[in-house]
């Protein structure tokens, strides 16, 4: 028997209170941030909306003669590129071992590296900073064990971005772990018994089964990750608060900056819609791809 | 052959232990550098364990620094988001999953589309607007962003799609309202998918960072993270009250979590299968 609703008000009263809540704060508030973006909105737009006046394009043509927005750009590509990759690395190497039939203690260990995703990002900046301090902390002393000298981590443009990265690894690979572990176990064990019959070692059966099996868990991890690493802004706001000499400024940190500390609101919305456009692209080239694994 | 066995075996232990040890080292250091002496922590070498533990940082923070406040803060914005954002995500959910309407598939397709926007777009127009409304600076500048998730009604919605309609018409045949349909029939059935939900909004909530610091700009409405951030500011060289004021920051997520380990666990799963 075919089951239809004739009642459509039923429906509506239940879509009502989140609909209302997302059109009127979130839908609202996003096509009012790109028209603001067009504006020159800052402190004085704050008391009275009328001293806001539409600039055209010029928030963003600002924006891109402005070095410190290339070097916000810069660093956060620098955070993506390089934390990223090293990220699902160590997500896959920990997986792996996870589901290594050799290993025991498998709950210790699964719950271990997952601990530092579920606790306050905030919070472990904070201890973070303390184990980077250059004369008493943790890691120097660690490091001086195997002869390297002190380094000034938080403090040296070259090496503060970084430690950003470590801590964000750190507190982030275990959520893809514990993607790939499931993604690990859907393989057949059949497969890895016919590689070994054709003679496969242990770097073939990772190259030529595992890897291809995991490519679409890779995949999704990768825009996630991506998409998550884009937005980074704890880090930096506690930690460095974008120093030394800009070397760890976000976009998420310059746009907080710009439009919460120095109240350039429109110039602000301006940095908020070219993060989007990032974003939008990162997803586009995933769907692209998505399509085309279909086919 | 056998050796070899072992051998790998042995290093797979130590390659483990090692990485548990690297993994584990922030949060113990934390934990001993918090019931250090006034400037135990800064010391070369470092100490590991406090000689002469003490809960001196722990009494400050409680008597002087307000942290019941910020803690009581973050547990009524937490508890109420939570609560808040299932009951319309559920509503929403059990409507796209169950109802035919007009206009359903296209709302739908813009809500999915929106989960592309970045929450940090929205975020200078909706303070000017909670600033109109009178609601910065209170719990419900918090609140009101986060009543609803276009992510939490995707996956309500998927999971009670599971529910055989014929349940629901057996329901309906006997007299049940729609809305009794939804309390005493869907609301029941999806527990699981609610508990998992329940679970995320919660530490994320509990977690959550930039939104809190734009909008609580008043010291006594500040958020755990908030608070512990403002203070960084202040007590920078205090290491040892930082470490603690940490500690209480992270302890009711954790215990949180390893609660309901299982149910964070299924929820990682149930994000990485959509599509």
């Amino acid at each position: 028997m075919k089951f239809k609703w004739q009642n459509y008000n039923a429906a509506y009263l239940f879509l009502s209170p989140a609909m209302t809540a997302i059109f009127i704060f979130f839908f609202l508030p996003v096509l009012a941030a790109l028209v603001m973006s067009f504006t020159d909105f800052d402190i004085y737009s704050l008391g009275d909306i009328s001293r806001a006046r539409f600039v055209g394009f010029s928030n963003y043509i600002d924006l891109f003669k402005n070095p410190l927005f290339w070097k916000a750009l810069g660093n956060t590509g620098y955070f993506v590129l390089v934390g990223v990759p090293l990220s699902i690395l160590i997500s896959m190497l920990a997986a792996m071992a996870l589901n290594s039939k050799m290993l025991r203690f498998k709950p210790f260990f699964r719950l271990t590296f997952f601990l530092p995703v579920v606790t306050t990002l905030v919070a472990v900046a904070v201890i973070w900073r303390y184990i980077y301090q250059a004369r008493f902390g943790l890691l120097n002393y660690l490091l001086s064990f195997v002869g390297i000298n002190p380094v000034d981590w938080l403090g040296n443009p070259r090496w503060a971005m970084l430690a950003l990265i470590i801590m964000a690894v750190w507190k982030g690979f275990g959520y893809n772990m514990i993607i790939f572990v499931a993604g690990l176990q859907n393989i057949p064990e059949t497969l890895y018994e016919a590689a070994r019959l054709d003679g496969a070692n242990g770097w073939q059966e990772f190259r030529n089964v595992t890897l291809p099996m995991l490519a679409q868990t890779t995949g999704f991890i990768t825009i996630t990750t991506l998409i998550g690493y884009c937005q980074f802004f704890a880090e930096p706001y506690v930690m460095t608060d974008g120093g030394p000499l800009n070397s760890t400024l976000s976009i998420v940190l310059m746009m907080y900056k710009e439009g919460f500390k120095f109240w350039r609101m429109g110039y602000s919305a301006a940095i908020a819609f070219i993060l989007f456009g990032i974003i939008l692209i990162i997803t586009l080239i995933q769907l692209r791809i998505q399509k085309h694994h279909e086919i | 052959m056998k050796f070899k066995k072992s051998y790998q075996k042995y290093g797979l232990y130590l390659l483990m232990f090692l990485a548990a040890v690297l993994t584990l080292a922030p949060f113990v250091w934390m934990l001993s550098a918090s019931i250090m002496p006034e400037g135990g922590a800064n010391q070369f070498p470092p100490r590991l364990f406090p000689k002469t533990p003490t809960w001196e940082h722990y009494q400050r923070l409680f008597r002087q620094m307000n942290i019941v406040r910020y803690f009581l803060n973050s547990v009524i914005v937490a508890v109420s988001v939570t609560f808040i954002s299932l009951l319309f995500n559920s509503m929403a959910g059990y409507a796209f999953a169950k109802y035919r309407f007009p206009g359903k598939n296209k709302l739908f397709k813009l809500l999915l589309s929106a989960m592309v926007i970045p929450a940090q777009v929205t975020m200078l127009p909706l303070f000017l607007m909670l600033n109109r409304m009178g609601l910065v600076n209170t719990y419900w500048g918090i609140i009101i962003p986060g009543m609803t998730s276009i992510y939490g009604i995707f996956l309500i919605r998927q999971y009670i799609m599971s529910i055989p309609d014929s349940l629901i018409e057996a329901a309906r045949i006997d007299g049940a309202t729609d809305f009794y349909i939804y309390l005493r029939l869907i609301l029941p059935l999806a527990k699981p998918i609610l508990v998992t939900l329940a679970l995320f909004t919660f530490m994320g909530s509990w977690n959550d960072f930039l939104w809190p610091l734009i909008v609580m700009t008043g010291d006594s409405m500040y958020t755990l993270p908030v608070a512990l951030a403002n203070l960084m500011g202040e007590h920078a060289q205090d290491t040892e009250l930082m470490m603690a004021g940490a500690v209480i920051t992270i302890l009711p997520v954790l215990i949180v979590f390893l609660a309901m380990q299982k149910y964070y666990i299924r929820g990682i799963m149930l994000g990485s299968v959509k599509e």
